[in-house]
């Protein structure tokens, strides 16, 4: 049963990430990954990390995606168009992407199997934050509470940036005037 | 049927290949931003697969994959601020056409 429904998620992913590659125009690609993100979203649901699933569906989905349809529609000329692609680019990119993917389908085949897969369900979300706060719930855990402070600064220093870069410059554009 | 390690890595697998095709293709900047995406997306499945699987790696795995996330959110809105100031001031996001600093 489980089985079934990773190939059905499986393809859904697999399929619309090729429908990202493929798509020329910003809106259909960002509407293909949202497809591609949402699958994602579901294999970790089926691998049992809820929380990382609930994660990805608000920070990727809602936040990331819509970033980057924003993103497009400042940039964009026309929502549909976009520059074409060279056949000489879809052909070395094309060869170096499948020679990519059977490199590391192979080292998948030849990956050793874990030694026992364990029974119980993944740490949930308790375990997972305890740990970013420098506690351990049981001797053996690690805490995380270095990498959580680094990454607390970097997203700090992300977002005053990114104000920086992005803030409005000179006089506006007269909208008025393109239409 | 039960799942195993070797599917999902191959799915990951996939997604880092879809996504390396999209950075080599795609001029378009929204594009090669797709394409960082998926790669980190694959990474990220990768580790999850790990944590289910692996016994060893049950809290590292999802703790990493938390990581990973926060830090795509912040690498999106960075890139998206760097390719907003450069439509502002080359009116373009073709990633061919900036090349100020070609010597």
């Amino acid at each position: 049963m489980a089985g079934v429904l990773f190939a059905i998620v499986a393809g859904l992913t697999a399929a619309s990430a090729v429908g990202v590659l493929v798509h020329r125009g910003v809106v259909r690609s960002a509407l293909s990954l949202l497809f591609t993100l949402v699958g994602v979203a579901l294999c970790y649901f089926l691998l049992g990390a809820e929380f990382l699933g609930a994660a990805q569906l608000i920070v990727y989905v809602g936040g990331t995606l819509v970033l980057v349809a924003f993103g497009g529609m400042l940039t964009e000329a026309g929502p549909f168009a976009g520059p074409r692609v060279p056949a000489v680019g879809w052909v070395v990119g094309g060869s170096i992407a499948l020679g990519l993917f059977a490199l590391l389908a192979g080292a998948t085949l030849h990956l050793a199997e874990p030694p026992a897969t364990p029974d119980g369900p993944l740490p949930g979300v308790a375990v997972l934050g305890l740990g970013f706060l420098g506690v351990t719930a049981s001797p053996g855990d690690r805490a995380f509470l270095f990498p959580f402070e680094v990454v607390s600064v970097h997203l700090l220093v992300v977002l005053v940036g990114a104000a920086y870069l992005a803030r409005a410059k000179g006089k506006p554009r007269d909208l008025g005037a393109k239409s | 049927m039960t799942l195993t390690l070797t599917p999902f890595v191959l799915l990951s697998a996939f997604l880092f290949a879809v996504g390396v095709a999209c950075l080599l293709t795609k001029r378009n900047a929204i594009g090669l931003l797709m394409g960082v995406e998926l790669v980190l997306n694959a990474a990220n499945l990768n580790l999850v697969a790990a944590a289910r699987f692996w016994p060893d790696f049950r809290l590292e795995g999802q703790a990493f994959a938390v990581l990973v996330i926060v830090l795509a959110a912040a690498e999106a809105a960075v890139a998206l601020a760097i390719f907003l100031h450069l439509y502002n001031t080359h009116g373009t996001v073709n990633v061919d056409e900036a090349d100020d600093l070609r010597a």
